[in-house]
């Protein structure tokens, strides 16, 4: 007997009793609906959340300088606090140098920045809050700085101390009243207690989020050249950190390859090592720690495709008796244990194979609906789909076996004198 | 020269085998039936017939005897053959007409034929063919529920025929039918009989419809008693 025969077979006693079939549908649909709306939501959850990270930069290897611990350094660091590098511990332009040549192509920039302090920018009766910063050229490349007008600051102003900035264009409106056309202005900034005039460079847009949109007093960044920071900052010649844009397949070995370069530096220093981190990894550890989640729940739900799938066992047993006498007619005709057994089992998948596509059906409009609740673009998963077709026809094949084999089994006379 | 279609020696069945409450209903039947008789099993209920109707249909199997129906050894087949033999070899026709509900008079006349791997087209030809036979050629897409009890009974015949048989097999076939329909369905069987050379064992209680056929057996107690031939 062919499969298009029993379909049709099973369409039609589906369709003899639409109430049953239907509330025992449901509980295929339920489970199969839960399990694609919970994996579409949390799918969209940190698809937007990689992307987000992504654009600041998923190539950016943080390197860093860390105190390497003792086999009692955890209580020393409890008990003397955290000691400050000396001059010698801090990574040196040399170290950079070879760094550059020692990776080559794999090293498209390096950023440099030191944070100095936080003050107030005056032109006049105008004022603006600063962060005042000093970095090298490749910052504006890894921070993703965009100007407005003029330019970012040079390495070869780092060859002296020029008071020259590079200012968003909120401060500039807070200053000038506008963000054009101010190339060669000048402001005051107070830094240590002393009155320092600087010039503008160049202008680059803010970068305006929701949380910081919603204060009067945005601080922004003001870019001067590291050199000028330095300065005014009676800071060593070296650097804490440095970020290192990298331009290769697998981001997360060129960190721990670099990691080994420069902890090579520090073999014979007691106090500290070098640590490497890319936001490539956090991003890893954040999309498995999703996953784990989204599968943790997932799970939840499939317990009730596990109670889906016992009704559908409950409802083929009920039908098998309600029609044991066609049973019994059916092998007076001639068919053969394997064809019975064969038509509860696809009438059982077909219930199974609807009720998951209305449940992927039902799913991604709760997912879509979740994570447009929750501010996300919905991403829906065909494999997830796939597999719940997949998986909910098996749950027909698993709960609709027992019921057809005992319709097969039935003993023709009994099932013909059955009443 | 007409062939053996069955041969029965000493069958014997018994329910409750090895148990304290065994109980013997047939106790030893011979019985042979040739191509185209037309045999009427009579007798009394709980003389044992429906046993016997089981066991000529392969719905059951003796528990001791031999049993060649139509060269096949029914005794030592296994469920898969048995099944085959009642699709092949025999054409049931029940009292209660037996049709398969919500399912239509031209489905129901193809579903043997279904069983036996027939194409879709050849068996659609044939159940039409069968159905203007009995007389139902204006009624196949009816549904069962839509049929009175004569027009239910011809479609189990053309049914029962339709793998073309070696018997077939009538249990009761009036039984649930006015006198009118019940000699419609009579008449089908002697067309059956005369002009398409079927083979015909019809079990019936009653001595009237087993006058119609041309030999009579008639048991009592699990034992054949007399075979009267016309």
């Amino acid at each position: 007997m062919a499969i298009i025969d029993n379909i049709k077979l099973a369409l039609s006693s589906l369709t003899a009793n639409k109430m049953r079939t239907l509330l025992t549908m449901l509980g295929i649909i339920i489970g199969i609906g839960s399990v694609i709306g919970i994996v579409t939501v949390g799918d969209s959850l940190s698809g937007s959340l990689t992307d987000e990270l992504t654009s600041f930069g998923a190539n950016t290897i943080t390197v860093s300088l860390s105190e390497k611990s003792s086999s009692d350094g955890g209580e020393n660091m409890f008990l003397f606090g955290p000691s400050q590098p000396k001059e010698e511990d801090l990574i040196s332009d040399t170290m950079i140098d070879e760094l550059k040549v020692a990776f080559g192509d794999q090293i498209e920039n390096i950023g440099l920045s030191e944070s100095l302090t936080s003050s107030s920018a005056n032109n006049g009766e105008n004022s603006a809050n600063i962060m005042i910063t000093g970095v090298n050229q490749g910052i504006q490349e890894i921070d993703g700085i965009k100007l407005i007008s003029g330019r970012f600051i040079k390495d070869n102003d780092l060859n002296d101390t020029k008071n020259i900035c590079v200012i968003s264009d909120l401060a500039a409106e807070s200053l000038f009243g506008t963000a054009f056309n101010i190339i060669g202005n000048t402001f005051d900034v107070t830094i240590n207690g002393i009155k320092q005039t600087f010039y503008v460079v160049g202008v680059y847009e803010y970068d305006n989020d929701i949380v910081a949109s919603l204060s009067d007093d945005i601080s922004t960044t003001m870019y001067i050249p590291l050199s000028t920071a330095k300065l005014y900052g009676n800071s060593y010649d070296g650097y804490q950190s440095l970020s290192v844009l990298g331009n290769a397949s697998d981001i997360n070995q060129l960190a721990d390859d670099i990691q080994k370069f420069m902890a090579s530096y520090y073999t014979h220093n007691n106090s500290y090592t070098i640590e490497t981190s890319s936001l490539q990894s956090v991003i890893d550890t954040m999309t498995s720690m999703m996953s784990t989640v989204t599968i943790a729940i997932g799970a939840i739900a499939a317990i009730s495709l596990l109670v889906g799938g016992i009704g559908v066992m409950n409802i083929m047993l009920v039908s098998i008796t309600e029609r044991t006498r066609e049973i019994g007619v059916r092998k007076a005709l001639g068919a053969t244990e394997n064809t019975i057994k064969m038509q509860f089992i696809i009438e059982s998948m077909v219930i199974c194979l609807i009720g998951g596509i209305l449940g992927i059906i039902v799913g991604l409009l709760i997912g879509w609906a979740g994570a447009n609740l929750l501010g996300y673009s919905a991403r829906p998963s065909i494999s997830t789909c796939v597999i719940s077709v997949l998986f909910s026809m098996s749950i027909g094949i698993f709960f609709g076996f027992y019921p057809a084999s005992k319709a097969a089994k039935l003993d023709p006379i009994e099932a013909l004198r059955y009443e | 020269m007409s062939q053996k279609i069955i041969e029965m020696r000493n069958i014997k069945k018994s329910y409750f085998v090895g148990k304290p409450n065994e109980l013997e209903i047939l106790h030893g039947i011979d019985l042979d039936i040739y191509t185209n008789d037309f045999v009427a099993i009579v007798g009394e209920s709980g003389s044992g017939k429906s046993t016997l109707m089981n066991i000529i249909g392969a719905l059951d199997t003796p528990t001791e005897g031999s049993y060649i129906l139509d060269g096949v050894d029914v005794l030592h087949a296994s469920n898969k053959q048995l099944a085959n033999i009642r699709n092949k070899k025999v054409g049931f026709v029940f009292q209660n007409f037996n049709l398969i509900s919500r399912t239509s008079a031209l489905k129901n006349v193809e579903l043997p034929m279904l069983y036996a791997k027939v194409s879709s087209a050849k068996r659609h030809d044939r159940a039409k063919e069968l159905l203007t036979l009995v007389g139902m050629e204006g009624r196949m897409k009816h549904m069962p529920n839509e049929l009175s009890g004569g027009q239910k009974q011809r479609v189990a015949i053309a049914r029962a025929i339709s793998n073309n048989p070696a018997i077939l097999l009538a249990d009761e076939p009036t039984g649930a039918l006015d006198s009118e329909n019940s000699r419609v369905v009579m008449d089908i069987f002697h067309d059956l009989h005369d002009n398409y050379g079927m083979t015909i064992v019809l079990i019936t209680h009653s001595q009237q419809l087993a006058k119609e056929a041309q030999k009579v057996i008639t048991i009592s107690d699990g034992k054949i008693v007399n075979i009267e031939s016309r």
